[in-house]
């Protein structure tokens, strides 16, 4: 008669018990997570609509959007922005990613030493400390720096690098370092190709590029989405190297969104104006975030 | 296997963390102990450098021995400058993590007086006889704008110009040379340009990647040689702005520049230029004049980075002086560092008996020699064996007389920013002396809400 409403709500008794039987053992993590990540995100966020200064103050009153405003009015934040897009276009979506791609393929091809030797410098660069890695490209690009010693020789004219093009020194400086990255997942996406399907195209007679064009890079759209994602992310939080090279300078020349916040915070000591463009750069991450996921959701 | 896409959201989270972590450090609680006294202070970054460390330790050893059932408890923090500030700003706050004594930059403590972090201690040394022995100019370093002391210096540094005997003597210069004006100044270093190709004749810091040895070696050097108070006016308590004492001295930074006197811009705009100087163009005969700090010398001693034990038969010392000669001839600024007692410490009066340890006169002197800093002291900048202990040493102790502290108000930082830009705009020759001029008036008058007043 009336066995089966209660048969099903006796069932989904039953799930929801399961479900939060099944909560229980992440729940410590969640609760850590929303302790350790949530709050300081969202004390930052306050801040942001502040005028909190680490030093010089008594108290800091509530400012609403004017930290804001200022950002938006202010030349030198639109600047850093720019130079940001600049960076991150130049270093990541151009050059680690491209040649991280490039070097992964002619990998695939190379003899084993030859392979291993590749792999280990590439990576060396990667491993090594920002504040290193910067101090290495800082010695390259100086006047008196080894990249300026190889002109001579060659009878080109010298230059000083951080001086006359410091966004791209600064540029290449990241395409040096995280070039590993992009050629490490590129690689293991590669490796994941059935040989049997460029065999096939192979006999097909496709070329290189053609190959290239029409089987490998479809097949590995899923690692370049999420390698273009990271890649980017971690290109819009660099700071070591940029300060170890360049200070943001000459001028503000090469001041990219990091060096801009550190500044207005711990220079100038305005925590809440500092927190607000931190908040604006992570915004600008989550849109490049956003739209690479965008591109992603379109695929087969 | 490839990284799936689904992670980027954790990414994205561990990203945002780094941010937010950046920029909400947190300290660790303490109880209080009404018998320990916690001495916070600044350790240097190199593990070879225990100079201050054996020196508290010592004091401390002193201290508990005059003192029986107190303890010290040395809270050292190890980091540079601009994160020092930063991390002893974040202990201050609250009263769980403020120490009893902290070592703070005249640079700095006016801000920390205004934020409410510091105690006045003019009630413990209007008691204590040895105030009497501070030089005044030294004793307005830790004054606040209310009138009150909040700091004990424990020495300070002065500033001129240091250049190279072998140099002037190729150039057909003075060996004993003191140049009465600017003029003067860039005379020599026309001269050396002339006679002497390859070297740079005059270095003055300057551009933001110079930081703060740009606004006080180089720009408040000239600045103050101008005229009294030319950044800030303490009868009205603002910030001065449109003063041609300002102009002049970008001018002269114009200048140095425009007529290659200094470095090569890039090198001047390097951020390592300062090391490279100190390491490598003075000892090695390629700058003339330089425009630098009394400190020099702890980079040239045994077993500093970079030994040089004769610099004293190579380079000599002159007091820079005032734009036209006007009184009183030479010019000179000063920092350094001072004692302080949080607002927030629990045993005050007993942070008050270890400065004193500190400042006996014979621990005073031990400091300022193994420290090669400045005595603000007059028993001791008197004393045979402090005059003794390094050559320069008197000449930059005499500077102290007649020296400036910066007007180091809570605006000073972004002042001093200001400078900084205004000197590189006419460094490069990006911006004319009466453009940067303006632009450093309206930078001023913004980060100070308008607290500003024409000269």
């Amino acid at each position: 008669m009336t066995t089966a409403p209660h048969t099903h709500r006796a069932h989904r008794a039953h799930r929801t018990r399961r479900a939060l039987l099944r909560a229980l053992p992440v729940s410590p993590a969640t609760i850590l997570l929303l302790l350790f990540l949530a709050g300081p995100i969202g004390y930052c966020a306050y801040i942001a609509f502040t005028d909190l200064q680490l030093t010089g103050q008594a108290e800091s009153s509530f400012v609403g959007f004017d930290n804001f405003r200022e950002a938006f009015g202010d030349e030198r934040f639109l600047n850093a922005v720019w130079l940001t897009f600049v960076f991150t276009v130049l270093s990541s979506l151009i050059g680690q990613n491209t040649l991280g791609l490039a070097l992964a393929t002619l990998m695939q091809r190379a003899s084993k030493p030859i392979r291993t030797l590749t792999g280990a410098i590439v990576v060396t660069a990667w491993v090594l400390p920002e504040v290193v890695a910067g101090f290495l490209l800082y010695a390259f690009f100086r006047r008196e720096g080894t990249l300026n010693a190889v002109l001579d020789f060659l009878h080109l004219p010298s230059q000083n690098w951080m001086f006359t093009l410091p966004i791209l020194a600064v540029s290449f400086a990241n395409v040096w370092r995280g070039t590993a990255f992009s050629m490490l997942v590129y690689s293991a996406a590669l490796n994941e190709i059935p040989k049997e399907i460029t065999e096939a195209a192979e006999v097909d007679g496709a070329s290189g590029w053609r190959r290239m064009w029409h089987i490998t890079l479809p097949m590995i759209r899923r690692s370049i989405g999420t390698n273009l994602m990271l890649n980017t992310l971690q290109t819009l939080s660099v700071f070591g190297l940029i300060w170890v090279m360049t200070r943001g300078g000459p001028g503000n020349r090469s001041q990219t969104l990091p060096l801009f916040m550190y500044e207005q915070a711990f220079q100038k000591s305005m925590i809440g104006y500092g927190t607000a463009v931190a908040l604006l750069l992570l915004l600008v991450g989550s849109l490049f975030s956003l739209i690479y996921m965008r591109l992603l959701r379109t695929e087969v | 296997m490839p990284v799936r896409p689904t992670t980027a959201p954790l990414f994205l989270a561990a990203a945002t963390l780094l941010a937010a972590g950046t920029l909400t450090a947190c300290g660790s609680g303490s109880g209080d102990d009404p018998d320990t006294v916690k001495v916070s202070f600044k350790q240097s970054t190199d593990n070879q450098i225990r100079v201050m460390d054996t020196y508290l330790a010592d004091i401390k050893k002193q201290f508990e021995k005059a003192n029986p059932g107190k303890k010290v408890k040395l809270v050292p923090i190890k980091a540079p400058d601009s994160e020092y500030y930063t991390k002893l700003q974040q202990m201050l706050r609250s009263p769980k993590t403020a120490p009893d004594l902290v070592y703070e930059d005249t640079f700095l403590i006016n801000s920390d007086i205004t934020s409410g972090y510091l105690k006045p201690l003019d009630p413990y040394l209007d008691k204590w006889k040895d105030w009497d022995q501070f030089i005044d100019t030294s004793k307005s370093a830790a004054r606040a704008a209310d009138g009150k002391t909040y700091g004990v210096p424990d020495g300070t540094d002065t500033r001129g110009l240091w250049y190279s005997k072998a140099i002037f003597k190729k150039a057909g210069l003075p060996a004993h040379w003191q140049p009465k004006t600017w003029d003067e100044v860039l005379e020599a270093a026309r001269t050396i340009k002339k006679k002497v190709p390859g070297v740079t004749p005059l270095n003055v810091y300057t551009g933001k990647p110079a930081g703060e040895a740009a606004s006080m070696q180089g720009f408040e050097m000239l600045a103050y040689g101008t005229g009294k108070n030319p950044l800030y006016d303490p009868k009205s308590k603002k910030w001065v702005t449109g003063s041609k004492g300002f102009k002049d001295s970008l001018s002269f930074v114009e200048t140095v520049y425009k007529e290659k006197l200094g470095p090569d811009v890039s090198d001047a705009l390097d951020p390592n230029f300062a090391t490279r100087v100190r390491g490598e163009l003075l000892p090695e005969d390629k700058l003339g004049i330089n425009l630098d700090g009394s400190w020099l010398p702890q980079d040239w001693g045994k077993g500093a980075g970079h030994e040089w034990p004769e610099w004293s038969k190579k380079l000599s010392l002159a007091a820079m002086p005032t734009q036209h000669g006007q009184a009183p001839g030479k010019v000179s600024m000063s920092g350094g560092w001072t004692w302080a007692i949080p607002a927030k410490a629990d045993n005050p009066d007993l942070a008050f008996t270890f400065i004193k340890t500190m400042q006996t006169k014979a621990n005073a002197q031990k400091w300022y020699i193994a420290n090669s800093g400045i005595s603000v002291r007059k028993d001791v900048a008197a004393d045979p064996a402090y005059v003794k202990a390094q050559p320069g040493i008197k000449f930059f102790t005499d500077l102290v007389a007649t020296t400036n502290y910066r007007p180091a108000y809570p605006a000073y930082p972004k002042v001093s920013t200001a400078i900084q830009e205004a000197m590189e705009s006419v460094t490069t020759g990006d911006a004319s002396v009466d453009k940067a001029a303006s632009s450093y008036d309206e930078e001023v008058s913004s980060s100070t809400d308008g607290e500003v007043t024409q000269k």
